[in-house]
């Protein structure tokens, strides 16, 4: 602001170690200031989401033998791959061990998303915006912007996570002790300062706020996925995820302890290192990599709105179908490590007779269902594109040419449809693959890309939603995640947190035939691709109707 | 000669904000016009209506016969625009992006894109994201003027450009103008303005205050003068017409308006005149009135405490 008012000492302050820190505070004001209601929301809806889950076990399960029930349940090597094994399997199964055991991961990947997407919108996107550029002018060390978000994105996970302890310890159900509820929360918490760190090194790597994340979340799908391959197998590789550390601290079990905590902490403290020596090598606004000259000319295929459509939004539809893909061929190896360990389970198979299906067809049924969940997510992204051209002032120039508002949005959207279907059928063939392979087997391959395709009306029916939200009321676009959020919670994940059944039909995803275990029907699939139509067509007359809105 | 635009009564709102209050704007085809007005006033506005990009509360726009809001596709075939703020793709080049907006507004002609490449001293290689504001810029001035367009809608096109490539910047619009090419320019640079438009519009609050040739303008307005007397100044300082009347030690200093010159040079001849600078106003003194205007009556009567919002945003 004031270099004119600064004295000539002020001016020569000797770069000392706590110079680069100067107006961390002044910053973290700021952060809680724009987050006044964001931080709360997360907090609050971490904290309802796991004490409703734990007081839903009190009611539906109330007897032991409920209880058991789920125990055994939750051997299948499906539910060991999605939350985990049971870390006390001779212990009876009270509602406390059921709730650790059941909900700790899930809900540590909330925590971990959590901060990875608060982190990077307070450091690499306001780079990116320009933003950062204005405050780091200003009496700001260099260190302080990241601090500054390290304290407030750390301090949320940690109240998030004091929030569910106590609420979680508070709740008297049976077997629910004060220490395991602390190990529960607190491991939590830490996750999402984990994961917080995770982006503070990714953050300093590319100089897109967009990529940033997506490594972040990257990294954090492998931490997820390294843990199914080591629980289901048996062996240690679980052990290379931090994920499975929070989760060794076995909340609510005998030998309940807290010492894997540290490991988290350590590795938290090596990450906010490493960001920090990569921080002092690149400048504001810049990755770590120079960035590199192009072509001067371009190229036939940059013509159109849709070339320019594709040329904007190929690499994120490309990493995010390989990110599937790779994502997808872990649960598809484990197939047949899966079959072996229900066999030794065969008590089981009366029990689960699943109607008919094989446990192969249930174990894809599992994980195609997941990866149809996460497609959502670019589906939605791709769409979002349409907002931040417009509102960054990009489209203007492109819509003072000859390009109709309506092409312009077309070009999006076709990228929209088609990435995200490329996407889902993509992810289906690298389970497939691997399936076919680990299981030795062609025919998984042909199941699983079925299984996979039968998810594109659903998730054309979130990139309706979000045309629609774009078109007609654009400042609620955030609203679109609804569909792929409550479809993982609810949908996917809901009969472990103790969802009712008819709650998935308000979710397209509940509405998807479950390939291969089931027949195909055809008719739902006609009803979303129609559903999504109709939205996709309000939102572009909206659209067609509406100002652009820029700056 | 033709209207290429014509603006009668337009209307625009932003929830509370009356950004335009019935504005009239008539460029004749083959003209340069300048656009001028204080921060706000709603020149941007003005344009983005013009362009079809929003859409006019009421009143009537015609862009080259055409509505803009309803024929904007066939309309933006024949112009090109220059946004006062460029911001690039990151991950494109400058080149591809002079050729990606004139292909499509239907080609652009490689040679004038060679030539205003190198004239501009633009390095189309680089990626969007590393371009200083003022490259930035270039890139948008090439990709309009590299294609052949009867209309050049430019907001703030100079914004940033060194002195150096503002003339180089002038000697295209100069042969713009040569080949017939409407513009309309929106600018704040008033040398830019004096020197290349033939007539002006001066917006306030969202409605033309004045419109006409500089001449014109000048006309209806107050000449400077400055004289050296060997009397006393006497009956002069009270004429009609006279305003700003200043005396010191054997100097006045006066401003007199266009239809009261006559008077004021006889009475001042009576006066022992011996030495006289009399001069039109300049383009600066002309806008100065009507942003000092602005000022004393308008929004600084509502200054905005937190002072963090836009004008008229509250
Ligand atoms: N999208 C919008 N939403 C709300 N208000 C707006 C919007 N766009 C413009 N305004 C308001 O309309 C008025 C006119 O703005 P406009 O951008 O046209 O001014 P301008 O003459 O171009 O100013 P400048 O010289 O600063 O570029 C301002 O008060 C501005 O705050
Ligand atoms: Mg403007």
């Amino acid at each position: 602001m004031s270099t004119a008012t600064m004295t000539p000492e002020a001016r020569t302050i000797p770069a000392g170690r706590g110079h680069a820190f100067v107006g961390t505070g002044t910053m973290i004001r700021f952060m809680l200031r724009r987050d006044r209601i964001r931080i709360p929301v997360w907090i609050l809806g971490l904290t309802a989401y796991t004490t409703g889950a734990l007081s839903s076990y009190e009611q539906n399960y109330p007897e032991a033998s409920d209880r058991e029930t789920i125990a055994d349940m939750a051997d299948l090597p499906a539910m060991v791959a999605m939350v985990g094994n049971n870390y006390a399997p001779d212990e009876p199964y009270t509602h406390g061990l059921m709730f650790g055991h059941v909900t700790f991961l899930i809900v540590g990947v909330i925590f971990a998303l959590m901060g990875v997407l608060l982190f990077i919108r307070h450091t690499r996107a306001e780079e990116e915006a320009g933003r950062a550029e204005l405050i780091r002018s200003s009496v700001l060390g260099r260190h302080a912007q990241t601090t500054a978000a390290l304290i407030v994105v750390c301090g949320t996970a940690l109240v998030a996570g004091l929030l569910v302890s106590m609420s979680v310890g508070a709740s008297g159900v049976d077997g629910v002790t004060m220490g395991g509820a602390y190990l529960y929360g607190m491991g939590l918490g830490l996750i999402g300062v984990v994961f917080a760190t995770v982006a503070a090194v990714t953050a300093q790597i590319t100089e897109y706020a967009r990529g940033a994340s997506g490594m972040a979340l990257a990294v954090l799908g492998a931490a997820y996925a390294v843990r199914s391959v080591g629980d289901v197998g048996e062996n240690f590789l679980s052990w290379l995820s931090p994920l499975h550390w929070a989760r060794e601290t076995r909340p609510f079990s005998d030998d309940q302890r807290a010492w894997p905590l540290l490991l988290l902490v350590v590795l938290a403290a090596v990450l906010i290192v490493v960001a920090g020596r990569l921080s002092d090598k690149r400048d504001v606004g810049a990755g770590l990599r120079p960035p590199r000259l192009g072509s001067a000319t371009a190229s036939p295929l940059l013509s159109s709105p849709l070339g320019l459509a594709v040329r904007l939004q190929r690499s994120s539809v490309i990493a995010w179908a390989v990110g599937l893909a790779v994502f997808g061929a872990f649960y598809g190896a484990l197939i047949s490590a899966a079959d072996e360990m229900f066999d030794q389970i065969s008590a089981l198979e009366d029990m689960w007779a699943f109607e008919g299906a094989s446990f192969a067809d249930r174990w894809i049924v599992s994980f195609i269902g997941m990866l149809g969940v996460l497609a959502a997510v670019p589906a939605i992204l791709a769409v979002q594109r349409l907002r931040s051209e417009e509102t960054a002032g990009r489209a203007e120039p492109v819509l003072a040419t000859a390009v109709s508002q309506t092409r312009w949005a077309a070009s999006h959207l076709t990228v929209a449809l088609a990435g995200s279907a490329g996407v889902i059928v993509i992810g289906g063939f690298g389970f497939g693959i691997a399936a076919a392979i680990d299981g030795r087997d062609i025919g998984y391959l042909g199941d699983s890309v079925a299984a996979a395709a039968v998810f594109i009306p659903a998730i054309w029916v979130a990139v309706g939603l979000a045309v629609a939200l774009y078109g007609l009321v654009p400042r609620a676009l955030g609203l679109a995640w609804i569909i792929p959020v409550y479809g993982f919670l609810v949908v996917y994940l809901g009969d472990l947190f103790g969802v009712d059944q008819s709650a998935h039909n308000l979710s397209p995803f509940g509405h998807v035939p479950e390939l291969p275990a089931e027949d195909l029907e055809i008719a739902p699939l006609l009803i979303m691709a129609v559903i999504a139509a109709v939205l996709i067509l309000a939102g572009l007359a909206g659209f067609r109707r509406r100002d652009l809105h820029s700056t | 000669m033709t209207t290429a635009i014509d603006v009668t009564g337009v209307v625009k709102t932003f929830g509370q904000t009356r950004a335009l209050n019935g504005l009239n704007l008539h460029v004749e085809q083959g003209e340069i016009h300048g656009f001028l007005g204080p921060n706000g006033a709603g020149k941007s506005t003005t344009i983005r209506i013009l362009l079809g990009l929003l859409k006019a509360d009421s009143g009537e726009a015609s862009l080259l016969g055409g509505d803009p809001w309803r024929d904007a596709v066939h309309l933006h075939r024949r112009l090109a625009y220059v946004p006062g703020d460029v911001d690039l793709w990151p991950n494109l080049t400058g080149g591809e992006a002079i050729d990606l907006l004139g292909r499509l507004r239907g080609g652009l002609d490689p040679d004038r894109r060679r030539r205003l490449i190198e004239r501009f001293d633009l390095d189309p290689t680089k990626k969007g994201r590393t371009y200083s504001k003022g490259n930035r810029q270039k890139v948008a001035i090439v990709a309009a003027l590299a294609s052949n367009v009867e209309l050049l809608i430019m907001d703030e096109p100079t914004a940033g450009l060194d002195p150096l490539m503002e003339t180089v910047f002038q000697d295209f619009i100069a042969e713009a103008k040569a080949e017939g090419t409407t513009v309309l320019l929106s600018s704040h640079i008033l040398a830019q303005v004096e020197k290349l438009c033939d007539t002006i519009s001066i917006i306030r609050q969202g409605e033309v205050v004045q419109s006409g040739s500089l001449e014109e303008m000048r006309h209806l307005t107050r000449t400077t003068v400055q004289a050296e007397i060997s009397e006393a100044a006497g009956a002069l300082e009270s004429m009609d017409g006279v305003h700003d009347f200043r005396q010191e030690d054997g100097r006045v200093t006066f401003a007199v308006d266009g239809s009261h010159l006559d008077g004021a040079v006889r009475q001042l001849s009576q006066l022992g005149v011996r030495s006289l600078v009399a001069h039109p106003p300049t383009l600066e003194e002309l806008m100065l009135r009507h942003y000092g205007d602005e000022l004393g009556n308008g929004e600084s009567a509502h200054v905005d405490p937190h002072g963090a919002t836009g004008p008229g945003a509250n």
